[in-house]
């Protein structure tokens, strides 16, 4: 009797075709929101969307329950066509809680679906939300504040427990699969493969079959309940989105990075040699490596951050390929360490993690504010090459660049991703290994150097910086090479034969040498890409690292929008590309945004005086492309002479919420 | 949390696993020295232990490329350019670091950290500590001159409480360490103390040091001339203290009774060291005890108890008293070994070229493929 009735409703449902969905799962630090997003992140991309994900969660592990610090929530953003961001508004919000609706509800836009869990609206947790009243109690009142949304409340935990019954369970060990039944009604909504999920908890709790259980009747309750009650009449189907040809994976920036590591160290011949000390948002390169061992990578937790880059440094003195991972606290206590491997001129990979600071700052949000800190932060002029991923799957190639650059010019690299790259994913097109740039050790075996006393003519001395004439990197000559002994370390050396020397005109001349080496990477770098599609641009919008994705989705708005600007984003900080210069200067107005107060604005002011114009936000999330936009808009207008009003596409209403197709 | 009963690494020598130089070839104290112009104060005790050094050196009968020094910054740490193996002098208190990466990377090279009391036991102290806590396979000389030297005679933090120095000008207040006993209370498998005039005893130590595997700890009293000259006087029976060194000096010798001072026939001192009742340990007259109940001194004691009870004989103020010897050697695993083992056997599990498993590694997990 009741399959009929099952049947008679599912027949109701219509199904809408959507381009592009904005969902953020929000609830207490405990509810399991980030393994949620991640489950529907992986179903919609074995699905074929692109998708780009932005994981936002307190530093505390267990932060007081149903409080609004404690709340964390993972926001996807997937599409039928090529997207850049995780999207500025969520269409969707999934509140586990009072809090969780409330820390988020002032992100929606108006019409926003809410679906929230009745269960949890009780007196205690709405007083701990700082609710007076019961938002749920008003909907369709005159006051309700929650109007300007749809909102489906539905009792997620009462049902879920319910569903798991068979499992004999504690109601509270019950009630946490209520994630997987919000999954599964998700995962309907959207017309998501449920078969990733389905083997994904069955590899996950293999051992406890009650849990298992329970997790897999909750999550197939969830879809069902989508499908057969009234509560929802709406399936949407968002296509697959047109990718290049490739084989992909979805992929978070401390995986990817992790993975690029591991593959320097294929390149490259050296085993890896990684020391770490722990910190946010960091640590899971760490823990990822140290599961590399059958790579030949070895991992130390050292004492502390000094440490850890002593540690790097001392393997890559006995040649393996030495790296350090941190957070900008990390690198504040490693720059006397990065500064012996400047002047010992040693390959050295260090990986900063950038969070919110200055201290401890805000340790699992992102931010982009330790540029001048890695370019700037050590004693002595001490140039380091410094580069940047643009996107999460980008810390591949940008570890293997990174590591590149070290071992061919032997000199510390900075990398900096940033806690938002580092949690957040996104489609990767899996590169083929062979395409990787291969990377030559090019260790010294014999001596360079011929002495007054050589009989022969033949060098007979090994001088450790005798340098490479079109690279000016010096010879790395490992212990266990007979006849090529020497010494290094801190103090100045001389030229050539790298003994200890005071002599001012040398000094002078080692730290001009040490700047240049730095200056002649740049001759290896490939030429910047200009994205500047109608080439009569007059905004150049300039960024580094993780910006590249609400740039690019601001400057489509203003081309959506009718106008013209160009994008160019940054990999290498230091050097420029020898190309940077010019490009700049062939622009009427350089905009700048930046997770920051303004750095590579002003370095770009002080190396090309150009009038740098920064767009600046420090608000540990990533930049929001709509106003982005808006700045970009108005830029346009003042450079073209000319009134912009980018109208949906900006921030006024109906706002398009996210980037559409560009055709 | 769970934990693994981890396999552990056949006893081995500290040089084991480095290359010795070939049969029928001897080294020369002069093949180990450098280039380099000796620049520490005339009289300065670092003089006589580089000297033991590149004596000591070639009768390891190790390949010279295969030995590293390290150092961090101090008048002993300009050690490493004053010898012709591989060296880095590098920055103040992270040589044990350093020598940590080197250690762990390379099981075929000897790795020796010189420091200072300075630079081991202040700006160093947390990796001195961690390194004797890992037991990574390379050997600490400390060469304790109870005073800051390069930067001009400031107090160390081995100087004796009321200290006039530069930055003491009414004395110092800073309670100091004795450096054995912070090495044995870090768990440091082999801990010793000796004295840069001593050449015969640096050297045995030196001997034993390379010999033992894990990370060697040996503390050298070392005099400095120019800042804080005699504060081993006692010790060595010169200047003021002629005829002290008997009584000042403790000797410690594995398996033999500990007694020290003047000597009867049988050797034997005519002070010695017992257990109380008490369980502490005492000095009393020889010829006050029957001589089994004289404490026999046994370095490899699993508990360090002992040991430390002995360390802290040392006199902490004018040093007149203090024992010399190795205090322990005991067998431990190492960090190095262990941990090469976990990446070598992990390697021989696989099979394919790293390009091919790397390939798997990064296609692993849900992927899709758009053609
Ligand atoms: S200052 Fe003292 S320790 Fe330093 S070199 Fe001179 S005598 Fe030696």
């Amino acid at each position: 009797m009741l399959r009929e009735v099952d049947r008679d409703v599912s027949q109701t449902k219509q199904v809408k075709q959507l381009d592009r969905v904005i969902i953020r799962f929000a609830g207490d630090s405990g509810d399991g929101m980030q393994l949620t997003g991640d489950r529907f992140t992986q179903e919609s991309a074995v699905f074929g969307n692109d998708l780009v994900t932005l994981p936002n969660f307190p530093a505390e592990i267990r932060a007081p329950q149903g409080t609004l610090p404690g709340v964390s929530s993972f926001q996807i953003h997937f599409a039928d066509h090529d997207i850049l961001t995780a999207g500025d508004r969520p269409d969707v919000l999934v509140a586990m809680n009072p809090a969780a609706l409330k820390a988020n509800l002032g992100d929606l836009p108006k019409g926003a679906a809410i679906i929230v869990d009745t269960a949890d609206f009780t007196k205690r947790n709405l007083d701990k939300a700082g609710y007076d009243t019961n938002p749920l109690d008003q909907l369709g009142e005159v006051n309700d504040p929650l109007a300007d949304f749809q909102v489906h409340p539905v009792d997620l935990t009462g049902i879920t427990v319910e569903a798991v019954k068979e499992w004999g369970l504690s109601r509270k060990d019950a009630s946490r699969a209520k994630n997987m039944f919000a999954l599964g009604l998700l995962s309907w909504m959207y017309g998501r493969p449920t078969e990733p999920t389905v083997k994904f908890l069955e590899k996950k709790f293999s051992k406890v079959p009650d849990i298992l259980g329970a997790n897999l009747a909750a999550f197939k309750a969830g879809w069902n309940f989508g499908e057969t009650t009234e509560t929802f009449v709406v399936q949407y189907e968002i296509k697959p989105a047109k990718m290049n040809a490739g084989t992909y994976r979805n992929i978070t920036g401390n995986l990817a990075l992790s993975y690029g590591l591991v593959a320097a160290g294929v390149r490259s011949g050296l085993p890896v040699f990684l020391g770490s000390y722990p910190i946010t948002p960091a640590s899971d390169i760490l823990h990822e490596l140290s599961r590399h061992k059958s790579f030949g990578v070895t991992t130390l937790q050292a004492e502390d951050e000094i440490a850890g880059v002593g540690a790097a440094i001392g393997a890559s003195f006995a040649g393996h390929l030495g790296v350090t991972t941190t957070s900008g606290p990390g690198i504040a206590l490693k720059g006397e360490a990065i500064g012996l491997a400047v002047m010992t001129e040693l390959p050295l990979v260090v990986i900063n993690v950038q969070r919110g600071g200055p201290s401890t700052g805000l340790p699992t949000k992102t931010e982009q504010s330790d540029l001048l800190q890695a370019m700037y932060g050590r004693n002595g002029e001490a140039p380091i090459p410094i580069v940047a991923p643009q996107s999460p799957g980008d810390c591949f190639a940008a570890a293997v660049e990174a590591a590149r650059i070290a071992v061919t010019y032997r000199t510390p690299v900075m990398l900096l991703s940033d806690g938002y790259l580092a949690n957040g994913s996104e489609p990767w097109a899996i590169p083929s290994i062979d395409d990787l740039p291969a990377i030559d050790p090019n260790f010294a075996t014999a001596p360079n150097h011929t002495s007054k006393k050589s009989a022969d003519g033949e060098p007979d001395e090994f001088w450790p910086y005798l340098r490479n004439e079109e690279t000016l990197a010096r010879p790395w000559a490992i212990p266990g090479t007979a006849g090529l002994e020497h010494r290094i370390g801190g103090l100045e050396k001389g030229e050539g034969h790298g003994n200890i020397s005071y002599d001012s005109v040398n000094h002078d001349r080692m730290v001009r040498i040490r700047q240049e080496k730095i200056k002649r990477i740049a001759d290896s770098l490939p030429p910047l890409e200009i994205d500047d599609p109608s080439g009569e641009a007059k905004v150049l919008v300039i960024g580094w690292g993780s910006t590249y994705g609400p740039i690019g989705a601001a400057c489509r708005r203003v081309r959506r929008a009718g106008y013209n600007v160009a994008q160019v984003h940054l990999r290498h900080l230091n050097p420029f590309p020898n190309d940077l210069g010019a490009i700049l200067k062939s622009y009427d107005k350089v905009l700048v945004p930046e997770m920051n107060l303004g750095q590579l604005s002003k370095m770009l002011r002080a190396e090309y005086l150009v009038d740098a114009i920064g767009y600046n936000h420090v608000y540990g999330l990533p930049l929001k492309a709509a106003e982005l936009a808006e700045a970009v808009g108005a830029l346009v207008g003042e450079a073209e002479g000319k009134g912009v009003d980018l109208g949906e596409h900006g921030l006024n209403p109906p706002a398009d919420h996210e980037e559409a197709p560009l055709s | 949390m769970t934990t693994i009963d981890l396999p552990l690494p056949g006893a081995r020598t500290g040089t084991e696993l480095i290359p010795a130089v070939d049969e029928g070839v001897t080294q020369t104290a002069k093949e180990f020295t450098s280039d380099q112009e000796v620049r520490w104060c005339p009289g300065c005790g670092d003089y006589a232990v580089l000297k033991a050094v590149q004596g000591f050196l070639p009768d390891l009968g190790l390949r010279r490329e295969n030995i590293v020094f390290v150092s961090g910054i101090g008048c002993s740490s300009r050690f490493p350019y004053y010898l012709d193996t591989y060296g880095m002098h590098s920055i103040h208190g992270r040589a044990p670091s350093i020598a940590t990466g080197i250690a762990t990377a390379r099981e075929d090279l000897s790795v020796w950290v010189v420091t200072g009391d300075g630079d081991a036991l202040s700006i160093g102290g947390n990796h001195l500590i961690h390194a004797l806590r890992r037991n990574v396979n390379m050997t600490i000389l400390l060469f304790n001159n109870r005073i800051y030297g390069l930067t001009k005679g400031q107090y160390s933090p081995t100087s004796e409480v009321g200290k006039v120095t530069k930055s003491t000008p009414v004395g110092s207040v800073d309670h100091p360490f004795n450096p054995v006993s912070l090495a044995l209370g870090a768990e440091a498998s082999f801990v010793a103390r000796t004295i840069d005039s001593d050449r015969k005893h640096l050297t045995a130590v030196l001997a034993a040091a390379a010999a033992h595997r894990g990370t060697s700890f040996v503390e050298i009293y070392q005099n400095c001339p120019i800042f804080n000259d005699g504060a081993f006087d006692a010790i060595k029976g010169m200047g003021d203290h002629k005829g002290e060194k008997d009584y000042a000096v403790i000797p410690l010798d594995h398996g033999q009774p500990i007694t020290f001072g003047v000597r009867d026939e049988a050797g034997l001192g005519d002070k010695a060291l017992v257990r109380s009742a008490s369980g502490h340990i005492e000095v009393v007259d020889t010829a006050d005890i029957s001589t089994d109940q004289i404490l026999v001194h046994d370095a490899h004691d699993p508990d360090p108890s002992t040991a430390f009870a002995i360390s802290r004989l040392t006199a902490a103020d004018y040093l007149n008293r203090s024992p010399i010897g190795i205090f322990r050697q005991v067998e431990r695993p190492t960090y190095d070994d262990q941990a090469r083992a976990q990446v070598s056997d992990a390697v021989a599990k696989v099979t394919g070229t790293a390009e091919d498993r790397l390939t798997a590694l990064i296609n692993a997990g849900d992927t899709w493929t758009i053609a």
